[in-house]
């Protein structure tokens, strides 16, 4: 199977002398290298500067509103039972009178949890979910924790702000989110 | 020697130690540097401006690792082996003569101190017995190891240093001859004109000595000792914390060591085209004493810029080559550069004798020529593309 067409024949005949001087070879060799030194850094610095990795990238968990701003997640526990990892917990709630400007459904979730360590960014509960109602950013990562307090996320850090919408955009001109105003392609 | 010159060349000596380990140190850097350009990287730039607080970084990590002894190591040879590598590398940069003289008069007496260690007339014998002293700090360290495998990975590097120093001393006997002295200073200051510089009176003996000193300096193409995790088993295997980092800094002193003897025997040392005639414009116009010693800090500059090249051409060609085979390398000391270097010697003690400089060159010419001839005889064989299912 040929990959590549800069495939080469390799050989074990006898070197010819020139090719056992190693000079010439070395020369050219060195001068490959010296090439390289002058060329454009393909580095990107990190934290400063991040890649925009595509409409497919999943990164950090959100809980939709509707466009009406009321949570879509009606609790049926589908993700939890999707996640191989089993790091979806929730707890269900009926919904009060005066609170369906609040919730979607009959049913909600008064506490849902994911633990971030257990985590493994599947994208299983987006796909098992029947109301769309979490999903994984594509535009941005779960920070990093600096206390195993931080590492279980709550409804207050995955419910989207009303003033945070996501929007998954396949363009990858994509724009900086409020949030993260560091996220444009990589210009190094 | 009296003792205003014993304290300047106590100073000069206190300058040289601490430009050699300041250079050593960077050269560390540096390394990260050209091996992250000449793969289109950036390479360290978080520590510091550029990253230029690095190498202090990794000092500092290597202070902190875990200083471990092996239970049934040697102890105190185990603590020898590095020492010995550090003290040896340093040792050796006493006699390279970084530049011309200092003048300077006190309590009425003028001096003139060359910038350099120590003036002696062995200066190039004093280095060779310097550097095979070298080979016992590894040998040392990996005996005392007690490990097979070190001692093994000692032993590989030890039969190596010892075969490349054969040819080493080989490649420069053509030079000695041609200058008549051991001095280093006599045979930089033979080199004063610049087509007069020993790598073009002696371009075969240049490249032997530039591949021999790759090898004694344990440097890719030639470091089967240095390769820590590719050929397991080298001598520093059970060396943790500093102690391995002397050896790794040692190579990093020889490095620089080697390159400034490199640019002292083939280019040339301090000297630079034109040299005299900006001496003689300094001293014209800055008066004899300063204009001399302002002239001396161009000499230091200009043996540091060479210094430099070459300690990056050591970099350019660790991040170009690949590693040799162990038979392949010494089928390159023995059978290649032992009797090459012996040829030179003999050429050059012919040329000599009729008085001609350049007849060094006659090897390379026949070389050429030979190597052009046989990749013309050479059969063309048609390329077969190989077609596998």
């Amino acid at each position: 199977m040929q990959l590549t067409n800069r495939s080469k024949q390799v050989s074990h005949k006898e070197m010819t002398l020139a090719e056992k001087m190693y000079l010439p070879a070395v020369v050219g060799g060195l001068a490959t290298t010296l090439k390289h030194f002058f060329r454009k850094k393909v580095t990107i610095q990190y934290p400063e500067v991040k890649r925009y990795l595509g409409p497919v990238f999943r990164g950090h968990h959100v809980l939709k509103r509707d466009e009406q701003g009321r949570e879509r997640c009606t609790a049926c526990g589908l993700c939890a039972v999707a996640c191989p990892a089993e790091a979806i917990s929730m707890v269900a709630a009926e919904r009060k009178k005066g609170e369906e400007n609040l919730y979607r459904e009959e049913k909600y979730a008064a506490v849902y949890e994911i633990n971030m360590l257990r985590c493994i960014f599947c994208g299983l509960c987006e796909e098992a979910c029947p109301k769309q109602a979490v999903y994984l950013r594509h535009d941005r990562m779960v920070p990093v924790f600096l206390e195993r307090d931080d590492v279980v996320y709550g409804k207050d850090r995955l419910v989207e702000k009303s003033d945070d919408r996501y929007v998954r955009i396949a363009n990858s001109e994509v724009q900086a989110t409020p949030t993260e105003p560091s996220l444009t392609r990589a210009a190094t | 020697m009296d003792l205003t010159v014993l304290a300047v060349k106590g100073l000069i000596i206190l300058a040289i130690f601490g430009i050699t380990l300041l250079i050593a140190t960077y050269s560390t850097y540096a390394e990260r540097k050209v091996a992250a350009f000449l793969q289109d990287r950036i390479g360290p730039n978080r520590a510091g401006p550029w990253g230029l607080l690095q190498p202090i970084a990794d000092a500092g990590k290597m202070f902190f690792k875990e200083d471990f002894i092996p239970a049934q190591a040697s102890k105190w040879l185990f603590i020898l082996g590095p020492c010995l590598a550090m003290l040896t590398a340093l040792m050796s940069s006493a006699v390279i003569p970084f530049g011309d003289s200092i003048r300077f008069s006190w309590d009425g007496v003028a001096y003139d101190v060359p910038v350099q260690g120590i003036e002696i007339n062995i200066g190039v014998l004093y280095i060779f017995g310097v550097v095979s002293l070298g080979v016992y700090g590894i040998m040392i360290g990996g005996w005392a190891s007690n490990n097979k495998f070190s001692l093994l990975g000692a032993i590989r590097a030890a039969s190596q240093n010892i075969s490349y120093e054969i040819a080493l001393g080989l490649s420069l006997i053509a030079i000695l001859m041609m200058t008549g002295s051991l001095s280093l200073r006599a045979i930089v200051n033979e080199q004063a004109t610049f087509f007069e510089w020993n790598v073009f009176t002696q371009p075969l003996g240049f490249i032997i000595f530039l591949t021999c000193a790759f090898a004694e300096c344990n440097r890719t193409p030639f470091d089967l000792p240095e390769c820590e995790t590719e050929l397991v088993g080298g001598y520093h295997t059970e060396y943790s914390s500093m102690k391995l980092g002397f050896y790794l800094f040692s190579e990093y002193i020889n490095m620089f060591v080697s390159s400034a003897f490199i640019s002292a025997l083939y280019f040339g040392g301090f000297h630079y085209p034109f040299m005299n005639e900006v001496s003689a414009a300094l001293e014209g116009s800055l008066g004899a004493v300063a204009g001399h010693n302002v002239a001396t800090a161009i000499t230091v500059v200009v043996f540091f810029a060479k210094i430099f090249f070459f300690i990056f051409f050591f970099m350019w060609v660790r991040w170009t080559l690949p590693r040799f085979r162990y038979d392949q390398l010494m089928n390159l000391g023995w059978k290649t550069f032992i009797p090459l270097s012996i040829l030179n010697v003999v050429i050059t003690g012919a040329g000599l004798l009729y008085n001609i400089k350049y007849t060094s060159w006659l090897i390379v010419v026949v070389m050429v020529g030979m190597a052009v001839f046989s990749s013309a005889r050479a059969p063309k064989q048609a390329p077969v593309r190989q077609q596998t299912a």
